[in-house]
C-alpha cells in the first residue's frame, strides 16, 4: 500500500490541527510525508481537495450481533458497514449468545475480526451472562482484552450488584457503562411516554426511568470513591443535567448520544413504524434541545450509533412485539454533518473530537495523531457531498432504519487504517 | 381503493353518517318480532373474523351480522393458533387472506395493528378494526352514538361523561374522536392512575376526577370495564374503592334519574354498576348490544358497495 492523498484538509483536535492544502503519503500504513507537493512514482494519488482528513472515528456503542444472531449482523459484514460509514473502529456490545462474560467469546471476537480494516474492541458484561445478580469475571475479561464493560441491552437492576460492579471494576480501571432503564418502569412499554403514547393508546416509556437509573449509578459510582461510569445512549433532558452536574463535581462521569437522539422525535413512531421504536425511545423536541446544548457545552462526550441491527420480519410486526433499536454505522457521519455541524450547532472539530478523541480517551486506547511516522488512522470526510441515504447501498446485514430517502450534506466518503484503505474515494 | 375501518381516525363525515343511518335501517329488522331475510348483500364474499384477543361479544356480533348478509365467514381465535408455533403476526395474516378472502375482522391486543396489515396486505382485502390494544375499536363508538341518537335524535350540544379506565381503553378513544365530531361535549373521569396526564390536551376533552362533579351536567354516561387483573399494577386500590368512587351504584343513580347509562360490556356488576341502573330504566346497556349488530351491518354493506 502506498497512496498520496493531496489536497487536503487536516482537522485534527488532539494537536488543535486545522491545515488546508496538504499532502499526505501513506506507506506500509504508515503516515511517512506530509506536506506540499509531495509525488511518487509507484503511489497511487487521490486528489482530496475541498475533503477533510480527521483521526478515525470510533464507535464506542455497536451490536455486531455474532456470536449467536449472526442472520442480523455478523463481525464481517458489520465491519464492512462501518468501514463505509466512516469508522476505522468499533467497541461490540455484549449481548450477544452467549453474551460476552467470558474470555473465550472474547478470543472468538478477536479471531473473527483479524484482519479487518476496522478496529474491533470489545465490551464485556458487568454481571455474569447479564443476569444482573453475580459479578462477571471482570478480571478476566480485562486480561482477555476488554476495554468496557456494560450489561448494555437491560441496566443493572439491583443497586447492591451495581456497587460491587463499580468497586469491583476500579481495580482494574475499567469504564462500566450502563444502559439507562428502570425496568419496573419500562416493563411491557414500547414508546416514549408522552402525547404519542396518549394518542395511539401504546404503554409509555417514561423519561423518568432513565433518570433515576443515571442518578442511581452517579451517586453509587461517587459513593465507593469514583469509579469511571459512562451513560450509554441517553434520551432525556434531565439525562443530560444530570451528567453536567456529576462533571461539575469532578466525578469521572462520561455519556455518548445517537443520532436519532438528536434529530428525531416520537413523532417518527405515530405511524406505527417498528424502524421508529428504539430503547431508549425517541423523546420529544426540548430532549433534543437539551441534547444540542449538552453536546455544545461537553456535557455530552460522544456520539455513538448504538448500531442494533434486526430482520425485517423483526420490526415489521406490532409495536408491542416489535424489536427495539436501529442500524446506524452507515448514516451515523451523514446525520452529524447535517443536523450538527452544517447547522453550526457544534465545530466541526468539536464534532471530530467527540466521533474521535473522545470515545478512545474513554476507552484509554491510546491517542491517534496524524502525522509523520504514526500509524495511517484517517476518517475522511466530504462537508459539502449531497446525497441520499438509499436501501441499495446498505452494507450491512440488515436494513432496519427510518433514516433510508433522508436527504444528507456531508459524508464520510473514505478511511485508511490497519494498512487498508476502503470507502468510495478509493473505489 | 376499497374501503377499510382501520379507526374512526380517517373516517370521513359522510361515510359516518350513511352508516349511522343505515343502521337505523337494520335495527328496524331487528327490532322485528317476526322472520326477516335480509339482502344477500355479501353473498359469494368471504370475510375471515381474526381474534388474537379473546372476544365473545363483538365477535359474535360481527358473525351475526356477516351471516345475515350472506358472506361465507371464517372465525378464528388466534391465541391458540400458530402465532403461539413462532409465525409471524403478518405471516399469519397472509396466509389466512392467501385462501381468497375479501375482508378481515381483525382485533389485537397491539394498537395500531390494523394500520400495519393495511400497509402490507393485499390491496383487494378490506380490513375492519375490531378493536386495537388501546388505539380505537370503531365499531363499538358507532353502535355507541347510533344508540344515542335513537334517545336524542342528535349529540349537538350533549354532554357525555366517559368513566373509569380511560388509560388502556380503545372505548373511550374511539368514542371521544366520534362523539366530539357530531357535536357532544365529553368529560372523562377517573383517577388519576388511570388516565393520563397529557390526555385532556391529546383529546380535548375535560378531565374530572370527582365523578358527582363530572355528572352534574352530564346527559349519558359511558362506563367503561375496569380490567380487574390490572389491580397488581397498582393502578388502583381495589374492585370497592372503584365502585366507591366511579361506580353507578344504586344509591348515585338517584341523584341523576335522567342520566343514560352506557357501558360496552362485560359488565363488572357491582363494581362499574349496580344492578338498577345496569337493568332499570334509563339503561341502553342491551340496546348497544343490538345497535352494534345493526352497525356491524351497516358497516359490511358500506365497505362492499361501490358507489
Amino acid at each position: 500500500m502506498h497512496i498520496i492523498l493531496k489536497n487536503c484538509r487536516i482537522v485534527d483536535p488532539a494537536t488543535k490541527t486545522d491545515k488546508k492544502d496538504l499532502d499526505i503519503e501513506i506507506k506500509d500504513g504508515v503516515i511517512v510525508k506530509i506536506g506540499s507537493g509531495i509525488s511518487s512514482k509507484d503511489a497511487k494519488i487521490y486528489d482530496l481537495a475541498g475533503k477533510v482528513v480527521a483521526p478515525g472515528f470510533f464507535d464506542m456503542h455497536v451490536h455486531l450481533r455474532e456470536p449467536g444472531q449472526e442472520y442480523k449482523e455478523t463481525i464481517a459484514t458489520g465491519t464492512a458497514a462501518a468501514a463505509v460509514g466512516g469508522f476505522t473502529g468499533v467497541c461490540c456490545m455484549p449481548n450477544t449468545e452467549p453474551p460476552i462474560s467470558d474470555p473465550y467469546v472474547v478470543s472468538y471476537i478477536k479471531e473473527k475480526s483479524r484482519g479487518s480494516i476496522v478496529d474491533v474492541e470489545i465490551c464485556g458484561t458487568m454481571t455474569k451472562a447479564r443476569k444482573g445478580d453475580e459479578l462477571a469475571p471482570i478480571g478476566a475479561l480485562v486480561e482477555a482484552g476488554v476495554k468496557m464493560i456494560s450489561d448494555d441491552g437491560s441496566a443493572v437492576h439491583s443497586a447492591e450488584v451495581m456497587r460491587r460492579v463499580f468497586e469491583y471494576a476500579k481495580m482494574f480501571d475499567v469504564v462500566c457503562t450502563e444502559h439507562c432503564e428502570e425496568r419496573t418502569m419500562t416493563h411491557g412499554t414500547c414508546i416514549h411516554e408522552g402525547k404519542i403514547s396518549t394518542k395511539l393508546g401504546l404503554p409509555g416509556y417514561p423519561s423518568v426511568a432513565e433518570d433515576i437509573i443515571i442518578a442511581r449509578d452517579i451517586m453509587i459510582a461517587e459513593y465507593v470513591g469514583g469509579a469511571r461510569y459512562h451513560a450509554a445512549h441517553i434520551s432525556t433532558k434531565n439525562a443530560v443535567e444530570l451528567v453536567r452536574q456529576a462533571k461539575k463535581k469532578g466525578l469521572p462521569v462520561t455519556c455518548e448520544v445517537t443520532p436519532h437522539h438528536f434529530t428525531l422525535t416520537d413523532e417518527a413512531v405515530e405511524t406505527y413504524w417498528g424502524n421508529a421504536k428504539m430503547n431508549p425511545p425517541l423523546r420529544e423536541k426540548e430532549d433534543i434541545d437539551a441534547i444540542i446544548i449538552g453536546l455544545q457545552d461537553g456535557t455530552i462526550d460522544c456520539i455513538s450509533t448504538d448500531h442494533a441491527p434486526h430482520a425485517i420480519s423483526e420490526k415489521e410486526t406490532d409495536m408491542m412485539t416489535a424489536a427495539y433499536g436501529i442500524i446506524g454505522l452507515e448514516s451515523a457521519v451523514g446525520l452529524g454533518l447535517t443536523y450538527l455541524v452544517r447547522t453550526k450547532k457544534i465545530t466541526l472539530s468539536d464534532y471530530i473530537t467527540k466521533c474521535s478523541v473522545n470515545p478512545r480517551k474513554i476507552l484509554k486506547l491510546g491517542q491517534i495523531e496524524i502525522a509523520e511516522g504514526h500509524k495511517a488512522n484517517i476518517t475522511i470526510l466530504d462537508l459539502d457531498k449531497e446525497w441520499i441515504f438509499s436501501e441499495s447501498t446498505i452494507h450491512s446485514k440488515s436494513h432496519n432504519t427510518p433514516f433510508i430517502g433522508t436527504k444528507l450534506t456531508g459524508k464520510a466518503v473514505g478511511v485508511v487504517n490497519n494498512i487498508q484503505a476502503a470507502g468510495e474515494i478509493f473505489s | 381503493m376499497h374501503r377499510n375501518l382501520l379507526g374512526i381516525r380517517g373516517l370521513a363525515r359522510e361515510d359516518i353518517q350513511r352508516i349511522l343511518s343505515r343502521s337505523s335501517h337494520y335495527i328496524k329488522q331487528l327490532d322485528s318480532s317476526d322472520a326477516v331475510t335480509f339482502p344477500e348483500l355479501l353473498k359469494g364474499r368471504t370475510v375471515a373474523n381474526l381474534f388474537f384477543e379473546n372476544s365473545t361479544r363483538t365477535r359474535s356480533s360481527f358473525e351475526l351480522a356477516e351471516r345475515r348478509l350472506g358472506a361465507t365467514i371464517l372465525s378464528l381465535s388466534m391465541q391458540t393458533s400458530s402465532l403461539t408455533k413462532g409465525e409471524t403476526l403478518l405471516d399469519t395474516a397472509k396466509v389466512i387472506t392467501s385462501m381468497k378472502i375479501d375482508a378481515i375482522v381483525v382485533r389485537h391486543q397491539s394498537s395500531g395493528v390494523p394500520i400495519l396489515l393495511r400497509k402490507h396486505l393485499d390491496a383487494n382485502i378490506r380490513i375492519i378494526n375490531a378493536g386495537d390494544g388501546a388505539g380505537e375499536h370503531p365499531t363499538q363508538a358507532l353502535l355507541d352514538a347510533a344508540t344515542l341518537i335513537e334517545q336524542w335524535g342528535s349529540l349537538e350540544g350533549k354532554h357525555i361523561v366517559i368513566s373509569g379506565d380511560i388509560r388502556h381503553s380503545r372505548v373511550a378513544r374511539s368514542n371521544i374522536l366520534l362523539l366530539k365530531q357530531l357535536g357532544a361535549k365529553i368529560t372523562v373521569s377517573g383517577p388519576t392512575t388511570l388516565i393520563p396526564e397529557n390526555f385532556d390536551k391529546v383529546f380535548g376533552v375535560n378531565v374530572e376526577h370527582n365523578f358527582e362533579q363530572a355528572l352534574r351536567s352530564a346527559d349519558a354516561l359511558i362506563a367503561l370495564r375496569i380490567q380487574r387483573e390490572r389491580q397488581d399494577k397498582a393502578f388502583y386500590p381495589n374492585a370497592e374503592e372503584f365502585r366507591n368512587l366511579y361506580g353507578m351504584t344504586a344509591v348515585r343513580r338517584e341523584k341523576f334519574p335522567k342520566l343514560l347509562v352506557l357501558h360496552p360490556g362485560p359488565v363488572n356488576r357491582g363494581v362499574e354498576l349496580d344492578d338498577v341502573p345496569m337493568d332499570g330504566e334509563g339503561s341502553l346497556v342491551f340496546r348497544q348490544v343490538r345497535r352494534g349488530v345493526a352497525i356491524r351491518m351497516a358497516v359490511l354493506e358500506w365497505m362492499f358497495s361501490t358507489d
